[in-house]
């Protein structure tokens, strides 16, 4: 698992991909990550914060060559308040609603400058993307405007105190749905992308980081808007140790309630733990993720049944029809 | 407007500590163990989920890993996913002296 | 070269010879043949721009915002509802000290829904930080584009070209169009002191706290309200560009010398009639009629409205008898804009010992209802023969209750 090939050149700078230009994967291992980081400890991020783990890795994955589009969130607070900069890429904040659009301004103004091979990225939260945001995201995808568009999901608007987002799970307890939890089913983002029909769309965990990194490299080589959305699990709003960030990003996965896949001009696979979960026909009880986390503290027995038997029905689908793949990533 | 256009604009330059020195945010430290830690045992590069998992970046791969104690928030992260559990979370409060 | 055509088609070639390098478009009555004559030029290859069909107002500024900030000449348009859409957007351009030029084809502002003109849209914009600046004609139209262009970059601060709704968008009027060489010797290429790029990154626009703080290098940085002390000085002090860049554009192009307001038949005028746009326009026609009668009127129409030329406007005005000030918009629960700041000009001013000038306030037009000149003339017949005995009473024309 662990590659102990030569590890120079690592601190160099990631080339950047060109369009068109399909990257030839090997499998990212921990050695073959680069060293380097792009953002400066000493940020205002919570202790064990997901996004952290996904902002860092995804980073490195992006490399400088990059301007990134931010809108009000948790990173906007991560990345630094004037006049210090936790990232070291060139970034811009903008109005809550206008990531997308944001970024087909960037794409613009550097054809029409004739500056080449930069990245532009979009990095936004669940609010930002599948609530007030996906207006100006839903018309990007229709241009087909040029850039990477990676929403962070921390299940709630965490930013401003854990209010609920459309992405919040179903009966999970949030700062405004605080004692019946919230009454609607989580809203599925990547299958509202996937609808647009755009290049590539793809799903990851903040717990899977080099499943993450290979994804971002990949996404960069193609044409259009294109499409990320990284699970990542929030201590304080989800109600859990900061240390077990990880393990319940794992458990999300390994329950089969969040699946890691990639869609690729339509044709969807699953990847990484969530490939090896379909080969081993073998999910974790979600009771385990549930009970894992405060928020989920009035879900009941009936409820969390309910909850089983849809990943079941779910799984079932993917246990019959999906192939197995010849392309792997790491896991 | 000329040079000054960053005095009349939110304009951030990159640096550490936008939060101030985040170590001070620790109840607990994380203590790696050489002896049971991969690379510290092997003598050579290897392992780093610490490193990997890292929400802040402030751990670097060396032999063992190094944490940069100034900015580590004690989240436990690297603790919890440490394969062979060579990482312990110590109370800051039992340690005599901070290391710098 | 001398052309008929109508105002938006004006409004789109002075953006073509300002040689924006993005437009946003979002459609719009009545500024979309504006936008149509963009992508057409763009289309048949004369005019080189990146044309962004966007699919809401709110993300035709956010594109010139990010297109503006690495470092591209950016230009949108909008009316009415599109520009109330837009407003959280116009707040951050102003404080991101954006370059960027919009122009407004006024409208009236739902609710009810109204397709027609009145200046309650670019007027309920006047505290957002923007320069100001409204056409009286086609020629001041395609002029002003081009002057916005250049006094944007120079000062940092984005300006509102403003001109009326079918009054000016839709009708056809000579006009001429500055020459290619001339508009390039003008207007050089945008070069902004800093523009996003991973060679020297920055976070731009970040949230910024109550109070001073130290940056990376241990200097102190500004705060919030530096930041926008700076931008209310820097508008103050546009004034004075405007005037530079009006002088140029007359040495250049043979045309201005008005930058702040314009006057007719007001120098030895008793009683002046102040209105913006085509109104002020409409006036001089009244006026004309007044004048054969023996009343000494005249009429002033602002040009820039912010930043307000207060010194310009209270010359022209301290030494009358009265004033008359005709406005299609309103700030409710008071009285329209443009009368409460000419006031506020005139409180000093206007006083030497004596009262100073009574200012009267018509509102008129909304939502497009017609002028005609005969209400405009018994209005202003009225208010310069008669003493008012309720000056502060808002006065309307045409309402038809």
């Amino acid at each position: 698992m662990h590659n102990r090939s030569d590890r120079s050149g690592q601190t160099q700078m990631d080339r950047p991909e060109t369009i068109g230009e399909r990257y030839m994967h090997t499998k990212t291992t921990i050695l073959t990550l680069p060293e380097e980081e792009l953002v400066h400890p000493g940020n205002r991020a919570c202790a064990g914060c997901a996004l952290g783990i996904a902002y860092r890795i995804g980073l490195k994955a992006l490399g400088k060559n990059t301007i990134i589009v931010v809108p009000p969130s948790c990173l906007t607070v991560l990345q630094g308040l004037y006049p210090i900069a936790a990232t070291k890429l060139p970034s811009l904040n903008v109005t809550f609603a206008s990531t997308a659009a944001a970024a087909t301004g960037l794409l613009a103004a550097l054809k029409a400058l004739n500056k080449k091979d930069i990245n532009v990225v979009g990095w936004a939260g669940d609010g930002g993307t599948s609530d007030i945001g996906l207006q100006a995201l839903s018309g990007a995808c229709e241009r087909g405007d040029n850039f990477l568009f990676i929403c962070y999901d921390n299940e709630g608007y965490m930013n401003t105190g854990v209010q609920r987002s459309g992405t919040t799970p179903l009966g999970a307890l949030t700062a405004n749905t605080p004692i019946k939890g919230k009454l609607q089913n989580k809203k599925d983002v990547p299958a509202i992308m996937r609808a647009h029909r755009i290049s590539y769309v793809a799903t990851c965990s903040a717990a899977y980081p080099l499943d993450l990194y290979d994804k971002i490299k990949k996404a960069l080589t193609y044409e259009g808007v294109k499409y990320i959305h990284i699970h990542t699990p929030c201590p304080p709003g989800w109600g859990f140790e900061p240390r077990y960030a990880v393990k319940v990003g794992k458990l999300a996965v390994e329950t089969g309630l969040y699946e890691l896949y990639e869609v690729i001009n339509t044709h969807l696979r699953l990847t990484g733990a969530s490939k090896k979960l379909m080969e081993k026909r073998k999910l974790l009880p979600v009771k385990d993720y549930f009970k894992a986390q405060n928020r989920f503290a009035i879900l009941t027995d009936a409820q969390i049944e309910e909850q089983q038997k849809d990943v079941n029905a779910r799984w079932e689908y993917y246990f019959d029809i999906l192939d197995d793949s010849d392309e792997e990533t790491a896991d | 407007m000329g040079d000054d256009y960053r005095w009349r604009t939110s304009h951030s330059k990159s640096g550490p500590g936008d939060a101030g020195k985040t170590g001070s945010w620790r109840i607990l430290r994380p203590v790696i163990d050489p002896a049971t830690c991969i690379p510290g045992k092997r003598g050579t590069p290897s392992c780093y989920m610490c490193w990997l998992y890292c929400p802040d970046g402030v751990i670097s791969q060396g032999i063992p890993p190094k944490i940069d104690y100034e900015y580590c928030k004690g989240c436990g992260i690297c603790a919890e996913e440490c394969p062979t559990k060579a990482i312990t979370m110590v109370e800051e409060s039992s340690l005599i002296k901070e290391d710098t | 070269m001398q052309i008929i055509e109508s105002g938006n088609v004006a409004a789109a070639l002075g953006v073509k010879l300002s040689r924006a390098q993005v437009i946003a478009a979002y459609p719009i009555t009545p500024q979309t043949p504006l936008t149509e004559k963009l992508s057409e030029l763009i289309e048949a290859g004369d005019m080189t721009a990146e044309y962004i069909p966007v699919e809401s107002e709110h993300s035709a500024l956010a594109i010139c915002i990010a297109s503006s900030s690495a470092g591209a000449r950016s230009f949108t348009a909008t009316s009415a509802n599109g520009l109330l859409y837009m407003h959280e957007q116009i707040h951050w351009a102003s404080g991101a000290r954006l370059p960027i030029v919009m122009c407004v084809v006024n409208r009236g502002v739902g609710a009810p829904w109204t397709v027609w003109n009145d200046h309650q849209d670019s007027m309920s914009q006047r505290d957002t930080g923007w320069i100001q600046m409204y056409a009286n004609d086609h020629q001041q139209i395609i002029d002003t584009v081009i002057k916005a262009f250049y006094l944007a970059e120079e000062v940092m601060i984005p300006v509102m070209v403003c001109y009326d709704g079918y009054l000016l968008s839709h009708t056809y009027m000579p006009f001429d169009i500055p020459d290619v060489s001339l508009a390039d010797s003008f207007l050089p290429p945008y070069k902004p002191a800093y523009c996003l790029d991973p060679c020297e990154p920055a976070n731009l626009n970040t949230v910024t706290l109550p109070d001073v703080r130290p940056d990376i290098n241990g200097n102190r940085a500004h705060g919030y309200m530096e930041i926008r002390h700076l931008l209310q000085q820097d508008m103050l002090a546009s004034m004075e560009t405007l005037e530079r860049v009006d002088s140029r554009f007359k040495e250049v192009f043979g045309r201005g010398g008005n930058p702040f307001v314009e006057s007719y038949r007001a120098d030895d005028a008793e009683f002046i009639a102040v209105g913006i746009g085509s109104l002020s326009y409409h006036l001089r026609d009244v006026v004309d009629n007044l004048r054969d009668e023996g009343i000494s009127v005249g009429v002033m129409s602002i040009q820039l409205y912010r930043p307000f030329p207060y010194s310009a406007v209270a010359e022209v005005l301290k030494d009358r008898r009265g004033i008359i000030v005709f406005e299609k918009a309103l700030s409710y629960g008071y009285q329209g804009p443009v009368c409460s700041d000419i006031k506020s000009a005139l409180y000093h001013q206007g006083r030497q010992g004596n009262h100073g000038p009574y200012v009267l306030n018509y509102i008129l037009g909304l939502g497009g209802r017609e002028i005609t000149t005969k209400d405009l003339y018994d209005a202003l017949k009225l208010s310069c023969t008669t003493d008012p005995t309720d000056p502060d009473k808002l006065r309307w024309i045409g309402l038809k209750l």
